[in-house]
């Protein structure tokens, strides 16, 4: 099979800009497009610059974006890319995202394992040393096998819509190795853990769920919903002195309240107090200038169902919550009369 | 930073890098690690299975060293293995404590898995990719330690002091492409196996065997080269590995007629038996027309969906991609191909090369644990165990001594010996200089062997020495020439290859792995031997050691 392979290529020794260049190789009809770059290195362009070594998709070595789409060049066929890309017989192939890049598909991954490095990433047990293994129930270590299944490739902090606006973010693959040891039944620290997962810039409060890292992470690692759960966990466990905890508190409250988001109060609400207010003044004109900030916030139609609902999905998830004390019971609960009679369910 | 002092520098941070480091660490050492791809690419990661140890009751040490030295036909030292064996439960529990994921039992214990040439259930494991679930809790540790790491650093020279004593390395910043030297009290090479010398192979890309070579050169010698491990069970596409635990959970191997073929040469092991019996069964059967479109096939549908998806989830995706086979379903047509190096650098119990200040452990290490055959399993716990020794022996011999001497000359000289070689007008690429290599090296010196075949790889070994000697490097830059590493690679290769054909033509019987046509029995009367090669003019210099036997004396083998 003939493809052709548009790559991005950079080399900052020779030329300050990047430069598209286009091979055209002939590949097995099972090859990956690592295999095919592979083959363009191996017998037309040696100066091509591609980081890999598993070539089965354990390393972590080989991420790119291949069409737009951040994946591993070892786990994606030449054949499923034609098959998705627009163009006919022509596959793309970018740098990773969200990192700098060093030369053509190699990325500096200095701050993706510094974040690593940032979350403390080793068991911390506590008390004594057992005389042999710690004991501890299959079910537990396959729950967080799921997680330790994570090679560090970083192909969901390539696709980080967060991660492109604030590089501080920790960011899904840091966030879901803290998720691992919290988890883990022998670590000592969770608490611990998530006090800082919570009050760090750039911790579990950032995350958009925006869903990419979920996507494209070729270990099935769900980034994003270990993300979520440590944000349940931190509040449960009563870190909720800061401002993603009090943004989530504050959303909830204005949903189950009037039925729909108050984004002044919710912005209100959701900084530490007057003083962090000031912060914002700024952002609050330039908003409420284009028309951002409603002064004047009315419950919608069918508000106090919206209000039932939010109180009936509460009691399920405390139900279920590790730990109870899941956030409390709706401070707003509906009197007397059934759920609304107005027109729409708004919900 | 053109040059740094350490007391202890490991040259690889697979899982023998890194545990030695810690160990050097823990010894009191300053140390530092020098890598050449981060610590979490390393090929540790690829190990399927699981690792092995004694620690159910009803099992003991005796009995897993029996095995082992059953599993090396009798090739591996007996001291060696003793201590392999008596240590392993503990480096299992300690990797535990660290916070290995290892699978558990009903009552929370450490549960295990049946594996190849074993006579117990002793293998543990953490789902099918144990590798890399070890590998990034040490990775894990050694964040914790501190220990300092030079990423992406491609080691090209051994130092040593008048007196021959190993003094510090010279490596290559591939990101930047400047010479840095690294002066240190004791080094410890921990570069993992030589995969890439054969085509196919299990291995990865990086597995080119630099430590061997640059110890080597060095001067120490290499051990039982020709002891290259065929795995019975590859892919033909790409060579990828279905691991034994494929087998260990009850798969069976048949040939086109759907005959479990394995009853003819082990019939109480069957799919079982070591690796080195289960591939030269398997190679018979395709080389006798029996195979499916030259494999044998390996079937696991009997054991259900359920089982297969919580064992084998990593394996079935890669038969899946790879031979578009669903083990769920259908058989997977598989091959023997190569899968590891049980020979390498001759080191001692404590991880000492005969060279002083110069240490090895891992794969690119001899102690011998593994013989003329590897049991599965047996060498993740290789790396832990000596990895440790290697490190607390290399912190030892750095306490003892004094600062090396410092001089710019070797750093320069090598800078201007590899910048000379990306600028010159070479002819011939690299990559098919490497592909011409590792088909000989399969063909010649594969499962089966003879005198005349050998003789063919050496002479080709000659024509590609003089060809690589003067190949063309496509990329003229600095910044990560990959161009330029992998020359560099293709160049240690050669040596190693050369040091298999030399050991495999010097080996006139047929041992564990080594299977010659035209000797085709075990000589225990010449060759309860090492092979060793020496550096030396035109090729390798052979030289044999006898092995160390403790307790048990060479039998036949029967599985
Ligand atoms: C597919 C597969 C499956 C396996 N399954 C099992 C199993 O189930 N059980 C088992 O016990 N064993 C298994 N093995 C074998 C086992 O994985 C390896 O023998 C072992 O992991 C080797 O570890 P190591 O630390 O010696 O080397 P590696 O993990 O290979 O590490 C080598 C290190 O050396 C560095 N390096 C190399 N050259 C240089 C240089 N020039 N300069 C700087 N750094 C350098 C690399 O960067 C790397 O960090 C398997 C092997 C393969 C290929
Ligand atoms: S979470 Fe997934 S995508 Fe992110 S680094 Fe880990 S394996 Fe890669
Ligand atoms: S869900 Fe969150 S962590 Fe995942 S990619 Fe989106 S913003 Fe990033
Ligand atoms: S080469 Fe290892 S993940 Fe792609």
């Amino acid at each position: 099979m003939d493809v052709t392979l548009s790559v991005q290529r950079h080399n900052p020794d020779a030329n300050p800009a990047t430069w598209w260049q286009d091979y055209t190789v002939t590949v097995p009809d099972h090859a990956t497009v690592l295999d095919a770059l592979l083959a363009v290195r191996d017998e037309q362009d040696e100066s091509l610059t591609v980081r890999c070594s598993c070539r089965s998709h354990i390393c972590g070595s080989c991420v790119m974006r291949i069409d737009g789409r951040s994946a591993l060049g070892c786990k994606t066929k030449v054949a499923e890319a034609l098959r998705r890309g627009g163009a006919e017989g022509r596959v793309r192939v970018q740098p990773a995202g969200n990192m700098a890049v060093l030369k053509d598909l190699a990325v500096d991954l200095e701050g993706f394992f510094g974040k690593v490095r940032a979350v403390q990433p080793w068991l911390q047990p506590v008390g004594p040393e057992p005389e042999r293994e710690y004991l501890v129930p299959n079910e537990a270590m396959l729950r967080v096998r799921d997680a330790m299944a994570c090679i560090l490739c970083g192909a969901c902090v390539s696709a980080c819509n967060s991660l492109e606006v604030d590089d501080r973010f920790l960011g899904p693959a840091a966030l879901a190795k803290a998720w691992r040891f919290t988890e883990d039944p022998r670590d000592g620290h969770d608490r611990d853990r998530l006090e800082f997962l919570s009050s760090v810039p750039g911790g579990i409060w950032d995350c958009t769920h925006c869903f990419a890292c979920v996507e494209v992470c070729p270990k099935d690692v769900k980034p994003m919903e270990r993300i979520i759960e440590l944000r349940r966990r931190a509040m449960d466990a009563g870190f909720t002195d800061n401002n993603g905890a009090r943004h989530s508190q504050a959303f909830r409250d204005t949903i189950a309240h009037s039925g729909w988001l108050d984004e002044t109060k919710v912005a209100v609400r959701s900084v530490r107090g007057p003083d962090e207010l000031l912060d914002w003044v700024g952002v609050g004109a330039r908003s409420f200038l284009r028309g951002k900030v409603p002064l004047r916030h009315k419950a919608i139609p069918g508000a106090l169902r919206v209000t039932a609902i939010v109180s009936a999905a509460e009691r399920t998830a405390a139900g279920s919550a590790r730990g109870g004390a899941a956030a409390g019971a709706a401070p707003h609960g509906a009197p007397g009369h059934g759920p609304g009679s107005g027109g729409g369910s708004g919900a | 930073m053109a040059v740094t002092t350490h007391d202890v520098l490991v040259v690889g941070a697979g899982l023998a890098g890194m545990r030695a480091a810690l160990a050097a660490q823990a010894r009191g050492s300053d140390v530092a690690i020098v890598t050449k791809v981060y610590p979490v690419r390393s090929h540790s990661n690829a190990a399927q299975g699981g690792i092995n140890a004694a620690l159910n009751p009803e099992d003991s040490w005796e009995s897993h060293a029996y095995d082992t030295v059953k599993g090396s036909d009798y090739l591996g030292d007996q001291d060696a293995i003793e201590v392999l064996a008596r240590e392993a439960p503990a480096a299992i529990v300690e990797l535990e404590r660290m916070g290995v994921v290892f699978s558990r039992d009903e009552h929370g214990r450490l549960g295990s898995r049946n594996f190849g040439g074993a006579s117990h259930a002793r293998t543990y494991f953490v789902g099918d990719f144990t590798g890399q679930a070890i590998l990034h809790v040490l990775y894990e540790q050694l964040v914790r330690s501190g220990i300092r790491t030079y990423n992406e650093f491609f080691c090209t020279q051994l130092l040593r002091d008048g007196g021959g004593t190993v003094s510090g390395v010279v490596a290559l910043d591939i990101r930047t492409g400047e010479v840095h030297q690294f002066l240190a009290r004791a080094v410890i090479l921990c570069t993992g196996g030589i995969g890439r010398v054969f085509e196919p192979s299990t291995n990865a890309l990086i597995c080119t065997g630099d430590g061997d070579a640059l110890a080597y050169r060095a001067g120490a010698p290499l051990m039982d080269m020709e002891m290259v491990q065929f795995h019975p069970t590859t892919l033909q596409s790409n060579g990828a590995l279905i691991s034994e635990s494929a087998r260990g959970e009850g798969g069976h191997l048949v040939n086109r007629l759907g005959e479990r073929f394995m009853a003819k040469s082990a019939p109480n092991a069957m799919e079982l038996a070591s690796r080195d019996v289960v591939s030269r069964a398997a190679q018979i059967e395709i080389n006798e027309g029996r195979g499916v479109d030259g494999c044998v096939l390996l079937d696991v549908r009997h054991l259900g969906a359920a089982r297969i998806l919580e064992r084998l989830p990593q394996i079935r995706e890669l038969a899946l991609e790879f031979a578009g086979a669903d083990m769920i379903t259908d058989p997977v047509p598989v091959l023997p191909g190569m899968h590891y190096q049980m020979g390498g650098i001759r080191t001692d119990i404590r991880g000492a090369t005969p060279v002083p200040g110069l240490f090895a452990a891992g794969e690119c290490a001899c102690v011998s644990v593994h013989g003329g055959n590897r049991l599965g399993a047996n060498s993740l716990l290789e790396t832990v165990v000596f990895g440790r020794r290697a490190g607390e022996a290399a912190a030892e011999f750095a306490s003892g001594r004094p600062v090396p001497g410092f001089s710019e000359s070797p750093r320069e000289d090598e800078e201007r010996r590899l910048r000379a070689l990306v600028q010159r007008d070479g002819t011939g690429r690299t990559a098919a200089l490497r592909l011409e290599m590792g088909r000989t090296m399969t063909s010649r010196v594969g499962v089966f062997r003879d005198g005349a075949g050998l003789a063919e790889a050496e002479a080709a070994l000659r024509s590609l020495r003089e060809r690589a000697g003067a190949v063309a490097i496509g990329d003229k830059g600095r910044l990560f020439n990959q161009a330029l590493v992998a020359a560099l690679e293709l160049d240690y290769m050669l040596d190693l290859a050369q040091c298999v054909v030399a050991g495999a033509i010097a080996r006139t019987e047929s041992r564990g792995a080594h299977t010659r046509l035209d000797h085709p029995k075990r000589d225990d009367a010449h060759w309860l031997r090492h092979t060793l090669c020496y550096a030396a003019e035109g090729g390798p210099r052979v030289d044999t050691a006898p092995v160390a036997i403790t307790r048990w004396e060479p039998k036949e083998r029967r599985y």
